[in-house]
């Protein structure tokens, strides 16, 4: 099977302080620690397993500028044998569609069978993945938490949903699946891993490259635009609750009564 | 015409909760918009309820259970005929399924999980947490139709009053790429923090795995989800869906209860749009504090057992 797999660079959110510049405009940048976006670890790994056990390849993409590179060398370092870096100034402020739009035309160059991207990145917005698999009219599933390999024309696969519940679905190849954390094992990619793949060339392709047209990406296309940024304050301290446990149980239990916990 | 289109989901022959959050916000969004707030759900059994939240007219599809493609094409076909400003979504994970693919389809953007929206100059605004709920962004959406989709427990469910909506169907394709063949509860069951009304959640004062109990019989006795800290979760005693303040899972429940939480950073920004925050620790100076409304100095081993009990007598009444 061959899988095409999209990561992203994004701040590390645990380990960073998020502070908003000057103008609201952007979050400062400058002493941000970056990583791979977690979701996508579990996609790759996810893309890994499937060609050990099935046979194919996986290719890793990201767009990005040359700071993107050591991300996909990271993530190829995990067992995919080709990477590529979707570069150009033109993509700069693409909203999701945009960068759906450049991912789509770097799936067409090749013939995938599969492409996994993380359920989520370091914005939370989630749509990436599906509106690639609309621009290629492929199925889509999203935060998928199983991937069973069927019989070369399908996959069976389970999606995490509301109440609890997992939705087992069959799915035609080729499709887009956004991939939920917790759905595998990521395996640990030490200095060796990275140095085997470091040799591997990573073609850079720009808009041109990839035949599209630089109007329909970037910020002048964008559909969503953001204004500013802003870093919630925290309030004053709380109103502290004193007394016996007895007391304390008492007041709060008033308070679940009030606030609909005890009905 | 400048209305509103929400995209509901049906469940026991009720509307989702989230389906009367994202037609009551949509509701007030129509008028300012001055358009018909509209409906869009799986079959007609949502009309009374949808009407109630304020919807003039209720489309359905006719293909049963959620497809995207399906729903996607039925959705395209009802936005053609009433050519809404906004297209709205409950934040469940069939909404922001489908909210993506429809928006590629039209060319649209979508702000996600969005926890405040404004019509203001013909263009939606919207504010949506980004880092893990560290930062929130304002973003405006310039196309048309402009989609969102509304983060659970953000807008308040108020009922306008309306009669039953008028049905309208709409076609949708008979085949598919994707079919559902199961839908089964998983291990734990549990409710997700996401849609939760109520949170309790425990962070590193639980000592060790097996005290999370404390926190299970609390949230059993008064129907509320199970949350934990990231130091839980790394410290595997819990499982990571209940990690609160990992992106995709900022919450906004009706009240948050944090035992043994210090309140670091990211679990602050993921919980602090909470309506109401009661806080059990015992190191008067924890952060968790400092978003609380409600605070507690004291030992959850002995308070949180006791509250239990008083909710179970206060329920038996």
């Amino acid at each position: 099977m061959e899988i095409l797999v999209c990561v992203k660079r994004v701040p590390d959110a645990a380990e960073n302080e998020i502070s908003v510049g000057a103008e609201g405009a952007d979050i400062r940048r400058d002493d941000l620690v970056y990583s791979v976006n977690e979701w996508d670890n579990y996609a790759v790994e996810e893309a890994v397993q499937i060609v050990e056990r099935e046979g194919g390849n996986v290719t890793i993409v990201s767009m990005g500028d040359g700071d993107a590179e050591e991300v996909v060398r990271r993530e190829m370092a995990m067992g995919a044998t080709q990477g590529l870096l979707l570069t150009d100034a033109a993509f700069d402020g693409s909203d999701g569609l945009g960068i759906a739009t450049i991912l789509a035309a770097a799936a067409r160059k090749r013939q995938y069978d599969l492409i996994l991207t993380g359920a989520l990145a370091d914005d939370g917005a989630g749509q990436v993945g599906g509106m690639l698999a609309a621009l290629l009219d492929w199925p889509y599933a999203s935060v998928v938490n199983k991937i069973e390999t069927k019989d070369g024309k399908s996959l069976r696969i389970g999606r995490e949903i509301e109440g609890g519940t997992q939705e087992i679905s069959d799915i035609e190849t080729p499709c887009v699946l956004s991939i939920q954390t917790g759905i595998n094992e990521p395996r640990y990619v030490g200095i060796r891993g990275i140095r085997k793949v470091a040799s591997i060339e990573i073609p850079v392709l720009d808009a041109g490259a990839l035949g599209i047209d630089a109007a329909t990406v970037g910020a002048t296309a964008a559909n969503v635009r953001r204004i500013d940024y802003f870093v919630p304050q925290l309030g004053a301290s709380a109103e502290m609750i004193e007394g016996s446990t007895e007391e304390v149980a008492g007041k709060l239990v008033d308070l679940l009564k009030a606030k609909g916990g005890i009905r | 015409m400048p209305g509103v289109l929400v995209f509901c989901e049906v469940q026991d022959g009720k509307l989702k909760k989230a389906s009367r959050e994202a037609l009551s916000i949509g509701r007030k969004l129509a008028e300012a918009a001055g358009g018909d707030l509209t409906a869009f759900a799986s079959d007609e059994s949502a009309a009374d309820d949808a009407g109630r939240y304020g919807a003039k007219k209720l489309f359905v599809t006719g293909a049963g259970g959620y497809n995207p493609e399906m729903y996607t094409a039925a959705m395209q076909a009802a936005i053609a005929q009433t050519s809404p400003s906004i297209v709205l979504f409950g934040g469940t994970s069939n909404g922001r399924d489908l909210a993506p693919r429809l928006a590629a389809r039209l060319d649209a953007g979508v702000a996600s999980d969005v926890d405040r929206l404004e019509w203001a100059g013909s263009k939606l605004k919207a504010r949506r947490p980004v880092y893990s709920g560290k930062a929130f962004a304002t973003v405006e959406v310039s196309s048309v139709p402009a989609i969102a989709t509304t983060r659970m427990n953000a807008f308040p469910a108020e009922e306008s009053g309306g009669g039953a909506a008028e049905v309208v169907e709409v076609s949708a394709p008979a085949e598919s790429k994707a079919k559902v063949v199961e839908t089964k509860v998983t291990q734990s069951g549990e409710l997700s923090i996401v849609e939760a009304d109520i949170i309790v959640a425990g962070g590193r004062g639980l000592k060790e795995g097996a005290n999370f109990s404390l926190i299970r019989d609390l949230a059993h006795a008064i129907g509320g989800a199970v949350g934990a800290s990231r130091a839980t979760v790394d410290a595997g005693w819990i499982d990571h869906q209940h990690q609160v303040g990992q992106t995709g899972r900022v919450v906004s429940p009706n009240l948050y209860i944090a035992a043994g939480v210090s309140g670091a950073i990211q679990h602050l920004a993921g919980m602090s749009s909470s309506k109401h925050i009661v806080a059990i620790n015992k190191d008067p100076e924890a952060p968790i504090f400092r978003v609380a409304d409600l605070g507690v100095v004291g030992d959850l081993f002995t308070i949180l057992p006791a509250l239990t009990e008083e909710v179970k007598r206060a329920k038996a009444h």
